[in-house]
């Protein structure tokens, strides 16, 4: 089958019966979630309770043990299916930016789209460049990560990810290996993003962020989605007794 | 008054210098210099030794070492990507290898390969390129094999966190491999690999096993034949010098990369 053919009208993301397991431990129990584009969907849970699996199953990180993930329309859990055709279309931000040290700033932009998508030199540079200015970057082109600050380096990642002009981003805890005074940056590139219709997949800790650029929220625990809706609603008025419970704790 | 603490180290330190300096002026008086002066620092031989110890051993030395941690590299990085393959037998046959070229003396790898070579492919050795060649092969197969555990252990150095970025961007695992892994992974490697360069080319010593020229001696060949013919051992001690010019520079470069790297963590 060909990877080509995107279904427009699918769901960005569509997970049906996700199951996971590590051995005898189950992580996720029958995931079913279905995210549109330009959705921004973001899950909260504590830790153990399979978001970040969950959202690294998306681009099969994590090789589901069971069930279904869709991608516009593209089963990615089927063995034919092209992975490295599809991860293009998925740009990724890590807890730990994972930046590569040996290249530059513009180096660590312009790699894959020189290597995957073979654009020529100066093209991959002029799409790094515009989008090192989208996170407010221009100037750091030909910085290394290391002389960076975290901040620095997670917006530095996000503009990798947007270099292979995603459909959609999955963020996994962008913002918890960062210093308080450096979290607000990175949000408000994630905001610019939400606003300009990104869709977006977030898993995180900024009960702020996910009330007021959130369009949904999923709260997790035990390898199930306990309960999702409106963010505010949520936040403000949780029905499960375990939302309760972790709101009550974190809020 | 008791002895205080520090003045107490203080001589304790004296009295090792002096024991030391009277090792050292016992010996000097009792060598026999006479004849050790003639015999291994005689300048006649020496200036008989140049240039050619360079030119010819130092330099094939040099040659040999280069070509065989070039090509051994190259063999131990797939060995090393063998190794952490999923596939089973790419791993079998890269532990078989390894443990069979480092549990073997590398003087009777040199020489058995040298000799069963030619036979096994039913040609004269010369065909082969003869024993500089044939040795070579022997050398380049042990370096590998130790080369291929400092790679191994390089590249699993690199953080998983370095692959899933670079998989998450749609790059193939041969292209994660190519230029994500194994450049931070050989930077992490420089200093093991130094010291394996330092082997490698004592380790040219043995090469005289599967055979010389005249043109092909390295240093210590090229010493000993000199120093036979000569009924001298002043080119064994000019080799000893040649070699330390060589590696010392290269272990203490080492030790800085070392510290530097330690620093910057």
């Amino acid at each position: 089958m060909s990877t080509d053919l995107i279904d427009v009208h699918a769901p960005a993301i569509d997970i049906q019966g996700l199951v996971k397991s590590y051995g005898d431990n189950e992580v996720l129990k029958g995931i079913d979630l279905t995210v549109l584009a330009g959705e921004v969907v973001c899950i909260i849970g504590p830790s153990g309770s399979g978001k970040s699996t969950l959202l690294r199953s998306v681009n099969l990180l994590e090789v589901p043990t069971g069930g279904h993930i869709l991608i516009e329309g593209i089963d990615v859990t089927d063995e034919d299916t092209d992975l490295d055709r599809v991860r293009q279309r998925i740009g990724m931000v890590f807890q730990s930016f994972n930046l590569f040290p040996h290249m530059t700033v513009l180096g660590n932009l312009t790699i894959a789209q020189r290597r995957v998508k073979k654009r020529g030199k100066a093209e991959a540079e002029r799409i790094a460049r515009e989008m090192l200015g989208r996170v407010g970057l221009a100037e750091k082109a030909d910085a290394y990560p290391s002389h960076l600050s975290g901040g620095q380096q997670q917006r530095v990642a996000i503009a990798r990810a947007l270099c292979m002009n995603p459909d959609m981003m999955l963020f996994d805890e962008p913002t918890s290996a960062l210093d308080p005074e450096l979290v607000g940056e990175v949000l408000q590139v994630m905001r610019s993003l939400a606003d300009e219709g990104m869709t977006m997949l977030v898993v995180t800790h900024e009960m702020g962020f996910a009330r007021e650029v959130g369009s949904r929220l999923i709260f997790m625990d035990g390898g199930h989605i306990l309960e999702q809706g409106d963010p505010r609603e949520v936040l403000a008025n949780p029905q499960h007794p375990r939302t309760q419970d972790f709101l009550s704790r974190v809020l | 008054m008791a002895l205080r603490r520090s003045q107490k180290q203080k001589l304790y330190r004296y009295a090792v210098y002096v024991v030391l300096i009277a090792i050292a002026v016992w010996v000097a008086l009792t060598a026999n210099w006479a004849r050790l002066v003639p015999l291994f620092l005689n300048p006649e031989v020496a200036l008989k030794m140049l240039p050619s110890i360079i030119t010819v051993g130092l330099v094939n030395t040099l040659w040999f070492t280069a070509v065989a941690f070039v090509a051994g590299l190259i063999l131990g990085v797939i060995l090393a990507l063998m190794k952490m393959s999923v596939i089973g037998p790419f791993r079998w046959i890269a532990t078989v290898y390894v443990e069979l070229f480092r549990g073997l003396p590398a003087i009777l790898t040199i020489f058995t390969i040298a000799f069963i070579l030619p036979i096994a492919a039913g040609v004269p050795g010369k065909d082969l390129g003869g024993p500089v060649v044939l040795g070579l092969i022997g050398l380049i197969l042990v370096a590998a094999a130790y080369m291929a555990e400092t790679i191994r252990a390089g590249l699993q150095a690199v953080p998983k966190g370095q692959t899933e970025a670079a998989r998450s961007l749609g790059m193939s695992p041969m292209a994660t491999t190519f230029w994500i892994v194994i450049p931070q992974g050989f930077r992490i490697i420089i200093p093991p690999l130094t010291n394996e360069f330092v082997l490698l080319l004592k380790d040219t010593s043995l090469l005289f096993v599967a055979g010389t020229f005249i043109w092909s001696k390295e240093l210590t060949t090229f010493a000993r034949d000199a120093s036979t013919q000569n009924a001298n051992g002043t080119p064994l001690i000019m080799a000893a010098l040649l070699y330390l010019i060589v590696t010392i520079p290269l272990t203490r470069f080492t030790a800085w990369l070392e510290r530097r790297m330690a620093r910057e963590r």
